[in-house]
């Protein structure tokens, strides 16, 4: 178990936690017994280098990709087994990386896939309108297709189109990756907007200096294994990262 | 225009609407799961045989008949999917297209050995309508009017329905449709039924005018996959215009030589267009 963390005192089970997990693809082994843990309203970061694992890290939580060892809890419950399908029920949705919209549907229909799961399309009507409140951009484009929109816009469908479940836990995958600078701004207010939302989440990052001005706290994941965890603020003060990941 | 000539291109154009039937069925299939069902064709003649059984020995009316066979075919496909395909689903392409062929052949025999060789009619025979100066055959023009309203019915329901938009968005990324909370099995497993579903509602317009035997396959197969490429395998519209094309080579072909030489004429053009655009007239 890695440094000192800072979550509240409390005896409720946290909203996320990861046990020693390993995950591997193939013969290539990814992450190495690495625990985590989110507990409720919280925005806590990923940081780290390329190939760190931070990517397989949200696919093992999700179930797109099975652990080889270790456990993953949600609100106490092991839900290391479940496949996919069955994880955005529990209360966490994953936007991926490169958002992986489904380019040839509408916005809308990106939006409703969002709500597949019974629980959420019993209120389809309800949480498209929100989500539009929220984004209204996405209501200017609903009826475009949603691979002709920009990397911005696209991100803020990829977004909204994980809200659509009303998720506990809120997964996404380097949000700013391959966006223009201003889009890149654009993005993290989004992330703001949602925070503020009330929604707790957990982002993956290499936007290092940006991710941290926006978390509580954070895990710096190397080659595998959480190296350095902390509040955002120690970690904005800590020299190896300055060095490393800030320029500074 | 010569009346024999407006008598063809009416003629080619009713084929089509058979044929761009089993085009979207088989493009459906291909376009969702990824896989070619080489014995697409075959579960027509298993639709054939049931509307024959049906109808012809048991004595229910037709309309009864066609339904239960269609019902019958979209539980043959989706038996298809569950037995042969879904276990070679991550395999070789070329390991499913064997897979499927040899249920080709297994189709062919089993129907060999339970009905013979014979050709059956159903004896149901529609006259023929005056349009005009020509005649135009009642029961092609019912499967064309059939196979148009199957196909609308098919465009609504991947369009207005959930369950059809998610058989579109499944097509376009498998994996991300899980992070949806969906099951990629359950999908694949409708989308397989439907696509039987089509070929037994074919089966039901083909079986008014031709008689069933165990080969009746190879009469449309070839045809049906040439026009699948030629739109673009797994584009649904470009399947969809690509069976007139054909059905309008066929029959127009048929009107200058004859109906062999219009076949080896749309091979032909099918020769050239692999060479022209591998990806499809109507290809991305």
């Amino acid at each position: 178990m890695a440094a000192a963390t800072i979550s509240p005192a409390t005896t409720e089970p946290q909203l996320l936690t990861l046990s020693e997990v390993s995950a591997a693809y193939g013969s290539f082994q990814a992450l190495f017994g690495v625990s985590l843990s989110v507990s409720n309203g919280e925005a806590v970061g990923v940081i780290g280098p390329n190939g760190a694992g931070k990517t397989t890290l949200m696919r093992v939580i999700s179930g797109m990709l099975a652990a080889t060892a270790g456990e993953v809890r949600l609100l106490g419950n092991a839900i290391t087994q479940l496949p996919s399908h069955r994880i955005v029920a529990e209360g966490i949705a994953h936007v991926p990386e490169n958002r992986r919209l489904f380019a040839r549907l509408t916005v809308e229909e990106n939006l409703r896939m969002g709500a597949y799961i019974p629980a959420a399309r019993q209120h389809v009507a309800e949480r498209l309108h929100w989500v539009y409140e929220l984004f209204p951009r996405l209501r200017e484009r609903r009826s475009q297709l949603a691979g002709t929109m920009s990397g911005g816009e696209q991100q803020m469908c990829a977004i909204g189109r994980a809200l659509m479940s009303q998720p506990k836990l809120l997964l996404m995958d380097e949000p700013s990756a391959g966006l223009a600078p201003l889009a890149v701004e654009q993005v993290f207010e989004l992330v703001r907007r949602i925070r503020a939302e009330g929604f707790t989440v957990l982002i993956v990052e290499q936007n290092v200096q940006q991710v941290l001005a926006l978390v509580d706290r954070a895990y710096l994941l190397e080659a595998g294994y959480i190296h350095l965890s902390g509040s955002a603020a120690e970690l904005r003060e800590n020299e190896a990262i300055r060095k490393a990941y800030m320029g500074l | 225009m010569d009346i024999f000539l407006l008598e063809a291109v009416v003629d080619g154009l009713l084929l089509g609407g058979v044929l761009a039937l089993l085009a979207l069925g088989l493009n459906l299939i291909f376009g969702v799961i990824d896989v070619v069902w080489i014995c697409y064709v075959e579960l027509v003649m298993c639709g054939m045989y049931a509307v024959y059984w049906l109808y012809a020995y048991f004595g229910l009316p037709f309309y009864v008949a066609g339904p239960v066979a269609i019902l019958f075919v979209a539980g043959l496909g989706a038996l298809v999917h569950l037995l042969i395909i879904e276990p070679v689903l991550n395999f070789a392409p070329i390991n499913q297209l064997l897979a499927t062929g040899g249920l080709l052949f297994f189709l062919q025999s089993f129907a060999t050995l339970l009905f013979s060789t014979d050709f059956r009619n159903i004896g149901l025979h529609l006259a023929p309508i005056e349009l005009g100066e020509i005649d135009v055959s009642k029961a092609r023009l019912l499967a064309f009017a059939v196979a148009l309203l199957g196909a609308g019915g098919l465009y609504l329901f991947l369009k207005r329905t959930y369950l059809g938009t998610a058989i579109r968005a499944i097509s376009q990324d498998h994996e991300v449709m899980g992070l949806m909370g969906v099951s990629q099995r359950s999908i694949y497993f409708i989308t397989s039924a439907i696509g039987g579903g089509l070929a037994g509602l074919a089966a039901c317009l083909l079986v008014l005018q031709y008689d069933v035997h165990p080969f009746i396959g190879n009469s449309f197969g070839p045809i049906t996959f040439m026009i699948c490429v030629l739109g673009g395998l797994g584009n649904m519209l470009g399947g969809f215009a690509a069976a007139f094309i054909m059905s309008q080579i066929i029959a127009v072909g048929g009107y200058y030589f004859s109906i062999e030489f219009s076949y080896v004429l749309a091979f032909l053009l099918f020769i050239v267009m692999i060479f022209v655009r591998p990806q499809g007239i109507f290809g991305r």
